[in-house]
Formats: C-alpha cells, structure tokens, sequence
C-alpha cells in the first residue's frame, strides 16, 4: 500500500519535472531571437534600405514560434472569460467545445442507439452474423470523412452532416464489439438461463447484457475515442462552429498561441472523455 | 452378483411408516419409473454412435450415479436428460411428459458451477428463484434465498460475489440454486469434480443430507468411485464406444449395479461396511478392464 503510494508520489514528481523540462526547452528555444545589436555595424543608409526591402531590422521580430510568456497570457486569456460571444468568428473557448461536444454527444448517441441492439441481434444469431460481415468489413475501415461530400449533398446541412460524420465513425466499433460480446457469451450462463426457463427478454437483460457489458463498453470507450478525433477533422471543413473550426481560424489568423491552445484542450477534453468511459467500465467489469 | 435384476421389489407401503422400511431403503418415496429412457443415441459421426441403445428408469426419490471414462457420452446423457441436448434417437419421459427441452422441473449443476459472477450468491439464487415464481413478492423470494443459502451453510457469505468465494463455496451456491427452484429432480454433472479431496468430502456429506431430507431424485455424473457408492442406490456403468474385429461396437450402459450398502451410510464409516470392498473392486475392474477408455 504504501509502497505503491510511494512509486505514485515519485511518478508524480517526474511528471511534473519533465513537464518543467519541456516548458524550459521552450523558454529558451523561442528567447534566443533578441533583436538588440541587429543595427550594430550598419550605416543609416543600409537601415533605411533594409526598411525599403520590408527586413526591418529594428522591429520585433514576429510571427516566429511564440515565446512562452505569449502563449501563457493567451491560454490566461482563454480561460478567464470562456463564454464570451463576440460573434461568428470570435466566441469563448467554453463555447465552442460545448458545440463538438454537442455534436460528439448527438452522433455518438445515435450511434448507440443503432450499433448496440444491432450489435445484439446480429451477436445472437450466427446467419445475421455471417449475412452482415462483408458489409461491416467494407464499411469499418474508410475514413469517416469520406462520407462528407456525401453528407453535404443529401443532407444539406453542415451540421447536421458533421454529427453524420460522428454517427458513422462511431457505429463500427460498438457494433463489432457487441456482436463480438454477444455472441462469447459463456454456453452455461446460458444454460442455466435455459433450464430456468427465463424468457427471451429476461434474458436478454439480466444475462446477456450484463455478461457483454464489458466488451461493449469497450467498443463504446474507443468509439469515443475516434469520435473526438473526427470532429476536430469535420469541424474544420464544415467550418461555423465548435473547437475544429476554432482551430482553423486562428491558422488563418497566423495566431500561434490560439492554435496550440486549441491543441491542449483537445487533448485534455479527450483525456477526460476516456477517463470517464474508464470509470464507467469499471463500473460493468467483473471478475470471473 | 450385481445385476439390474438384484433391483429391490417395489415397495407399495404408505408413506413415512419406518416399520415398513427396509434396512438400506426408503421405500416408502419410491414410485416406479418415474424417469424413463427408451433406447437413447447420440451419433455425430452417422456410422459411429457415440452411445447406443441406452435404456434405464429412475424412480422417485431414487439416487442414481452414472460413471464411465471421458467420452463415453456421460454428459450427453444428462444434457439430454436436461434437454439442454438433443438425442439422435431414443426418448426421455418424465413423470409421464416426453422431455423435449430444458425446463424448470429438472434442476441441474453444473461441473463449472456456472454462477454469474456479476451477481452476489443472494442475486444468483434470487434470479433462480424469481424465474421459477415470477409472481412472488420480494419478502417471500428472500426468505426463500435465505433458507436454501442456509441449507448449504453459506449464511455468512449471502452477500458476496462468486469471486469472493472458494472453488467448494461456489459449488456449494450452484447446488442451493439447483435445489431452491424445488425441481421434481436434479441432474449433477460431476459437481465435485474440480475440488479437492477434504472439500469434496464435506459437501458430499452436506448433498446427502439434503437429498435424504428432500426425497429428491438425483441423477449425477461421476468419475469418483467411492462417491458412486457413498451416494448412489444404483450405479450406471457406462462402456466408451470401440471397434472390435466385428465392427464398431457403440458405447452404453454395461452393467447396472444396484448397490447392497445400508442407505445410512456415512462417508467415515462407509469402508468399514461389509460388502465394501467387493462392490468397490466390481466397479473398478469394470473401469479397468471392460469400459474401453480411449
């Protein structure tokens, strides 16, 4: 117990000076670029034709890789107004992750909703299984954002069309694990529902489910996965709203510290995303 | 010296008379064939049965142990039997009903003890017992966990997960599920197959008990001699199917040995009874020598 408090503690500590480490490497890397003693040894003709030729050389140097005390009065920035609204192209960071996650939480929910009892069904009976395999093999591995074009065009409605996008990346995952759980389910579980008599839908609940949840929470904890990584993709092409399209924008806008910023948080709210699917599947595992 | 022929005479006494009760039986339980099997096979292979012609009868309130080699279709039988299998050809009728798929009459355990392991040994027996009285009130489905969790002794361990508990335990939890659903008999398949030899004493000890008490009628699958003979009134030997210079000979019911032991035998004194030994070297000749193991 303690000991593994200990190595706890000690993992703690190194995280935090690589972390250190990596903020350091930064601080120095984007500092070195002073612009004093640029003009040393140039006459004021060669200054003026270096301003005629657009290198100024007494002007700060810009658009380089941000120095770390830009990035941390931007992140500063961010943070302490998060749900402002100035507009189309300038609202709050809280917002526009409120709209991918609305979008992630729409198609991801949809998803569910087909994958998991078709995942069951198709996990019962091995005639659907096989009936649906080519299908599945041909349609899990093209990337989700294929389907956009077409998206666009039947649908059309961006929005909508990007919470399509969720739908389909997440449905393949969930469905193949539910079958895939489905159908493991132990021979004397199910036989024991047998010589109970249990009813098709008792058994369904109070056997089959519980006995697959952990498999399908798997299928669902990636299937968040990949949708968190679809949207930041979707939202950059649909373009209006949500943390994608934040992330484009400030590209267009050259602004750097935004962009990495968007980065972070991304990753964080993935982090937290998994997190929760691990919680969760904490919840439904049990040990045999 | 022992053949189905050695069976003892149907006893048509009135109930719990102990007069009337001969020294090694309750007869008083006993009603004729009221587990029938007519001429049971299972082919997988069309040409080679796996057992053949299989015929027997079990009365109620009957003990009766099954024992053979692995493969000779032990198993087939009881799922049969459990109608979780089905035969090729041949019938089971019970209490007067062909059996022709698993039902709640029939209590079965299971090798593996087949508990949920996401549920608490309460829950486990629980979703036995609400399948079997889907009407009953909550009050009434505890209660009724409770005594059957009692029967086996595992008050203290009601609220656990299967994983919580011993191999023994566990087996012990698939027994109290079998027995709460009060089925009209029970089918075991080599319940105590996976524990260890001072573990499987004890429940034996405990399975008797409950079985005495119940009148249940028991059918069990063994590879364990002296448990064939502590618990059985009759004991099935069962042959592997092999080839001969004649042909296939498909396997099946060799030898029905009905066992001479008085019924009140125990499990410390069981090798101190006369007739012992001579039924205990009958059995395990026939293993050795004429079963056909592969």
């Amino acid at each position: 117990m303690t000991a593994a408090k200990n190595l706890n503690l000690r993992a703690g500590l190194l995280s935090v000076l690589i972390f250190l480490t990596l903020l350091g490497i930064w601080y120095v890397a984007t500092s070195s670029s002073g612009a004093s003693g640029a003009t040393a040894g140039m006459t004021a003709e060669q200054i003026e034709y270096a301003k005629m030729m657009g290198k100024d050389p007494g002007a700060s140097k810009s658009g380089g890789f941000p120095t770390l005390g830009a990035m941390g009065s931007t992140v500063w920035g961010h943070l302490s107004n998060p749900f402002y609204d100035n507009g189309p192209n300038d609202k709050g960071i809280a917002i526009q992750l409120a709209h991918s996650l609305g979008r992630v939480a729409l198609g991801f929910g949809l998803a569910c909703l087909v994958a998991i009892p078709l995942g069951f069904i198709i996990g019962m009976s091995p005639l659907l299984r096989r009936a649906f395999d080519p299908f599945i093999q041909v349609l899990k591995p093209i990337s989700p954002l294929a389907w956009m074009p077409l998206a666009l065009y039947t649908i059309k409605d961006s929005s909508i069309s990007g919470i399509f996008v969720i739908f389909i990346c997440s449905v393949w995952p969930m469905l193949v694990n539910t079958a895939f759980g489905v159908a493991s389910v132990k021979r004397d579980w199910l036989n024991v529902s047998a010589t109970l008599e249990v009813n098709p839908l008792r058994k369904a609940f109070l056997v089959i489910l519980p006995a697959a949840a952990p498999t399908i929470l798997t299928g669902m904890r990636i299937s968040m996965g990949i949708a968190w990584l679809v949207i930041v993709a979707a939202e950059m092409l649909v373009g209006g709203t949500g943390i994608g399209y934040f992330v484009w924008n400030e590209w267009n806008n050259l602004s750097l510290t935004n962009v990495i910023f968007a980065i972070l948080v991304i990753g964080v709210v993935g982090m937290l995303l998994d997190l929760a699917f691990g919680q969760l599947q904490k919840v439904v595992t049990y040990v045999e | 010296m022992w053949s189905d022929v050695a069976q003892r005479p149907a006893v048509s006494a009135p109930p719990s008379t102990d007069a009337n009760d001969t020294p090694y039986r309750k007869a008083s339980a006993v009603t004729q064939g009221f587990l029938q099997i007519d001429r049971l096979s299972k082919a997988f292979v069309p040409a080679k049965p796996v057992f053949a012609d299989v015929s027997f009868t079990l009365d109620k309130g009957e003990f009766v142990c099954i024992i053979g080699h692995s493969g000779c279709g032990k198993t087939t039988i009881l799922n049969v039997l459990a109608g979780l299998d089905t035969a090729t050809s041949g019938t089971v009728i019970m209490d007067g009903r062909e059996v022709a798929g698993p039902s709640l009459d029939r209590g079965v355990v299971f090798q593996s003890h087949a508990l949920m392991p996401w549920l608490t040994v309460r829950q486990n027996i629980a979703f036995a017992v609400k399948s079997r009285w889907p009407d009953w009130k909550k009050s009434q489905v505890d209660a009724h966990v409770e005594k059957f969790v009692a029967l086996v002794g595992l008050s203290p361990a009601i609220d656990k997960k299967p994983s919580q508990l011993s191999g023994g335990m566990k087996q012990r939890v698939g027994i109290a599920r079998a027995f709460s659903i009060q089925p009209k008999m029970l089918l075991l398949d080599e319940p105590f197959g996976a524990l260890d030899a001072l573990t499987r004493g004890t429940i034996q000890d405990e399975l008797m008990t409950i079985v005495r008490q119940t009148q249940q009628t028991v059918f069990m699958i063994t590879h364990d001699v002296d448990e064939a003979i502590l618990l059985a009134d009759r004991i099935l030997l069962m042959s592997n199917g092999n080839e001969t210079p004649e042909g296939y000979r498909p396997g099946g019911i060799a030898e029905v040995v009905v066992n001479p032991l008085p019924r009140e035998r125990t499990r410390t004194s069981l090798h101190h009874l006369d007739g012992y030994y001579a039924l205990r070297n009958h059995i395990v000749d026939f293993l050795v020598t004429r079963a056909k193991a592969h």
